[in-house]
Order: structure tokens, then sequence, then C-alpha cells
């Protein structure tokens, strides 16, 4: 017995250490995953017993008009986050300062990033709010109509969008400081030398050098994006009449829907949430693995 | 350096930038000090409308006591450490022994297994939640504080799995190499090698799962119910329905969720810098 594991230990090993591991993340994540994708072929309250209805959750979809506004809102909260990534990057250069205290101003900047979305969703709340919201004093300062943001079907979902973006915006500011302390000082010299400033500098020496730290910055933007539920379940839980739901919301919504759970309805919503993020994930394996087959 | 470092440039220059840093770092933290104000304020402050303006008495004790005796929220912090620390010495443990397995042996489907740690970190919760509840409905785990944990361990371990193979595999093999060649074991290997090299990579993993579920509210909501087992951030919402347009109890109640994380943040910045930024750097 102590020879046979003397002489396979390193073939045994690497299985000893990863059984638990490898245990826990398939019962918790990569089953579940499945069972999804065949709940979402049956009618299910989840109490009784289930039917098997095929692809009639999918059928029903199709005719949702609550499933296109979710996945509408969906695309704009995709295309809105990316804002974060320039926008970090702005008060990242803003702050690659040596001068005295700057420390402490980047770890305040980093701040909003720190505290639970649930904090920063009240917070948000709150400065919308339509009489004493600091946002609608300052429209009526410059003498604008007071506007009830997160009552308003047109406005809701950019109103919580902005309030993603604080903390999203202080994260790929930190991602990207920590990429321009990594700048090859050289290289900004020489091109210095070359006469290259400013914006030019920036776009043709130091954005090429900043290229990991935009496609992390660009992988959390995306998932972030996408797994907005937070947000938006604690400052208008999915209000006004549905218009600020999106997928995620709106399958949690189904599933525990007051009217009765519908759970294989629900697990059709995630299902599409999960295509839609497995194009992101696929992508990033992909270029994972052209780097480990890189090296 | 880009750009270029503020002391080359003008007197003049150097004086705005002083000016305007204080300026900008006020405006990007505006709700914030709002917050931390108005939970100062006084109850009647709140009912004239005096949001932003200074407040008329400064109720700090009052509005922090009231929230304490007044309202499970005690109640709600521990059960949010409670969750938290398990869930962070779990995963930690887990992936201490997955990112070694992956970070130093060479076999054919290693590249599968770490893929499917990294995939399915990346996955919405919502494909989870319909069988994760179940499952811990089945386990008659359903609205424990076990229950959450659990879940979160498995779910972190993917991340951390990420974090530490990454960070094992560029260590020096050499190491491991010298003490198989003295006759170490695997597993004593594992221990006395590898283990003591790993402390920054613990460290940093530790602060950044320890805010993740710290702020965890989809979970929280989707396993637990009640003050009995609900985290901080659940507990948060169902307080904030409670105390409707008592935003000075509301800021206070925020102020407190807030504020064990915020602190692991000031105490550890360095690690925890280095642990959301890996990557950022080749």
């Amino acid at each position: 017995m102590s020879s046979l594991w003397k002489r396979n230990q390193q073939r045994i090993a690497p299985w000893l250490f990863l059984a638990p591991g490898i245990f826990m993340f398939a019962v918790y994540v990569i089953i579940p995953i499945f069972q999804s994708v065949n709940i979402s072929f049956y009618a299910w309250d989840g109490l009784g017993q289930a039917e098997y209805v095929g692809v009639a959750n999918y059928v029903e979809l199709m005719d949702d008009e609550a499933f296109y506004t979710s996945l509408k809102n969906n695309v704009i909260w995709l295309v809105l986050y990316m804002l974060a990534i320039p926008a970090g990057l702005f008060v990242a250069l803003f702050l690659n300062q040596t001068v005295r205290g700057i420390r402490i101003y980047k770890s305040l900047f980093f701040f909003p990033f720190v505290i639970s979305q649930v904090v920063v969703g009240l917070v948000f709340s709150w400065f919308y709010d339509p009489t004493n919201g600091l946002l609608n004093i300052a429209l009526m300062a410059f003498g604008f109509d007071p506007v009830a943001v997160l009552a308003d079907e047109k406005w809701v979902t950019y109103g919580i969008i902005a309030a993603g973006l604080w903390p999203q915006t202080a994260y790929c500011m930190i991602l990207y400081l920590t990429g321009l302390n990594a700048v090859d000082p050289e290289q900004i010299e020489a091109a210095r030398l070359d006469n290259a400033r400013g914006l030019k500098m920036l776009w043709y020496v130091v954005l090429p050098q900043l290229k990991p730290a935009t496609f992390i910055a660009l992988v959390v933007t995306v998932i972030g994006a996408l797994r907005s539920f937070d947000l938006i379940s604690i400052m208008t839980d999915g209000g006004p009449w549905g218009s600020s739901r999106v997928l995620a919301f709106y399958m949690y919504e189904q599933a525990f829907s007051e009217y009765g759970f519908r759970m294989g309805y629900g697990a059709a919503i995630a299902v599409v949430l999960f295509a839609i993020m497995m194009i992101y994930i696929s992508a990033f394996l992909f270029k994972m693995y052209r780097d480990e087959k890189g090296r | 350096m880009f750009p270029t470092p503020i002391e080359k440039s003008s007197q003049g220059r150097q004086f705005a930038y002083k000016i305007a840093l204080p300026i900008a770092l006020i405006l990007w933290l505006l709700p914030l000090i709002a917050v931390a104000l108005t939970s100062v304020r006084s109850a009647g402050d709140i009912t004239a409308g005096n949001y932003w303006g200074w407040p008329t008495s400064f109720n700090l004790i009052e509005n922090y006591t009231a929230i304490f005796e007044n309202t499970p929220i005690g109640k709600y912090i521990l059960n949010s450490f409670k969750v938290t620390i398990p869930t962070v010495i779990g995963a930690v443990a887990l992936s201490c022994m997955t990112g070694f397995a992956l970070g130093v042996y060479k076999f054919r489907s290693n590249l599968l297994v770490f893929f499917m740690f990294v995939a399915g970190n990346f996955v919405p919760f919502q494909i989870l939640m319909v069988p994760v509840r179940e499952l811990t409905l089945d386990m008659g785990m359903y609205n424990t504080i076990t229950g959450l944990a659990l879940f979160h361990i498995a779910f972190q371990t993917g991340f951390c799995t990420l974090f530490m193979r990454n960070f094992i595999k560029a260590m020096p093999f050499a190491l491991i190499e010298a003490a198989r060649v003295e006759g170490v074991s695997e597993i004593k290997i594992f221990w006395y090698v590898v283990m003591p090299l790993m402390k920054p990579a613990i460290a940093a993993l530790s602060v950044l799962i320890f805010t993740f579920i710290w702020n965890d509210y989809f979970w929280a909501t989707v396993l637990t119910q009640g003050a009995d087992t609900q985290p901080i951030t659940a507990g948060l919402y169902s307080l904030n329905g409670q105390w409707v347009a008592a935003w000075h109890l509301v800021s206070a109640g925020s102020i407190v969720a807030a504020m064990p994380p915020v602190l692991m943040f000031f105490l550890m910045q360095r690690h925890f810098i280095a642990g959301l930024t890996l990557g950022a750097v080749k």
C-alpha cells in the first residue's frame, strides 16, 4: 500500500487535493446548471408534481411583453455600463500623481466599490427622491422641472444604471491605477522626445500597455451589467409597471411570484440569460486558452 | 510616468491641481457624505425636509442607539459575520488545495478542470437559483446560516481557484523539484513548501471574499428569511420597508452595514488591491 502510494503519488496527489473542491463546486454550481435547463421544460410550482411541457415555456417567452422589456433593458445596461471603463481611466489618470496625501485620495475614490449595493441603492433612491432629493433641488435651482426619476418609465433604467456606474467606475479606476503603475517609463520618455503628448501619447503609447487592465475591466463590467439585480430590487422592485426589470430580476420575480411559484418559466428565463452570458464566458476562456498555450 | 508629474508643471497648475483634488473627492463622495450627515440628524430635520443643509442638532448617539434598540440590526450584523467568516475560511482552504493541484501538477485534464472552475465563477446566479434552493430545502438547511454559508463556500471556490492557481503557477518551481529530489512527500510539499509562500495570496483572497460575501444580497433573499438568519444586506432592505421616510434611521443603518467591509478595506488595503487587480498587469 505505502509503496503503491510512493510510486504513484505524483499521479494521485492532484486528485486528492482537487476532490473536496470539485465535489462542492459540482454539487452547488455545475450540476444545478443542467438541472435548471431540465426544469425549464416543466411546469412546476415548486411544491406539487412537475409536469413535462416540452418547449412550452420558451414558446410563451416569445410572446411575453415583459420578457422583451427585460431583454431590452439588459442591452441598455450592457451598453451604458461600458462607460465605467473610460470613466475609470479618466479618474485614474487624474489621480496618477505623487503629491502629498494622494494615497488617501486614491483609497477614498475607491470607496463606493467596497460598500454593498444595497447601501448604494438606498443612497441613490434618496438622491432621486422627488420632493427632497438633491437631484431635484439642483434641477429646480437651474430652473428645470423636477423629475421623479424612479417613478418615470422613461428614466428609471437610466437612473438605476447611473447608480451602478458609481461603484463600477471605482473598480475600473483601481484596475487602471495598477496598470499605470506598470507602464514602462522608458517608453514614455522616448515618446516624449519624439514630441508625443496628451491624447496622442495616451492613445498610441499608454493604452497599448494598459491592454491587460482594459481586458479585466471589460470582463468585470460585462459580468456586472448582466448580473444587475440588487440595485433594481432595492430601488424600484422592477417598477414602475415592470419597466425597469432585467432578465435576472424578471426570472426571480417569476420563480417566486406572489401569484404562485413558476419555477419552470423562471428557469427558462435563466437559461436565456445563461446563453447570453455564455458568449462572454467562451470568449474569456478562449483568450485564456491562447495565453496558456502561448507560454 | 503618465500623465506628466504635476511637480514638473508651472506653479499655477500645481496649485490648481491641489485645489481640484479635494473638490473632486467631495463631489465623488457626495452621496455618502450626505448619508453620514443625515445619520446624525433629528427626526425634526427630516420632517422639515432639511436633508441637505447643516443639521440643526447632532443626534449621533440617539440615532445609533435607536436602531440597535428598536430593530434587530444587531442580530443581522451577527448573522452576517456567522455567514461570512466560515465562508472565507472554507473557500480559501478548498482553493489552496485546488490551486495547488492545478498549478503544480501536469495531467491531461488539468486545463479542463481549471476552466470548469473559471466558467462556473462567471455564470448568472439565476441559473443556479431554483436547484440550489431545492437542494438546500432537501438537506433541511433552508433558512439556516449553514445552508447559506455552504453555498457561498462552493461558489466562491471558483474565483478562489482561479486566483490561487495563477499565484502558484508564478512561484519558482525549482523549490518543489528540490523537495521532490529530497524525497519529501507531495502532501508535505504542499504543507511545508508551498503553503508558507501562499500567505500573501491567502490574505488578499480573505479580504476580497469577506467583502463579496458581506455584500451579498441575492442569495440571502433566496436561501433565508426573517431576522433569525438573514444577514445585514437583506435585513437593511426589510428595515427600509419599516422605516418609511425615516431617512435618519435608514442612513444610520446603512452606515452600520457598510462599516465592516470598509474597515477591512482600510486595514488590509494593500492586500485588497493586490487581489482585485490580479491580472491587470502582465
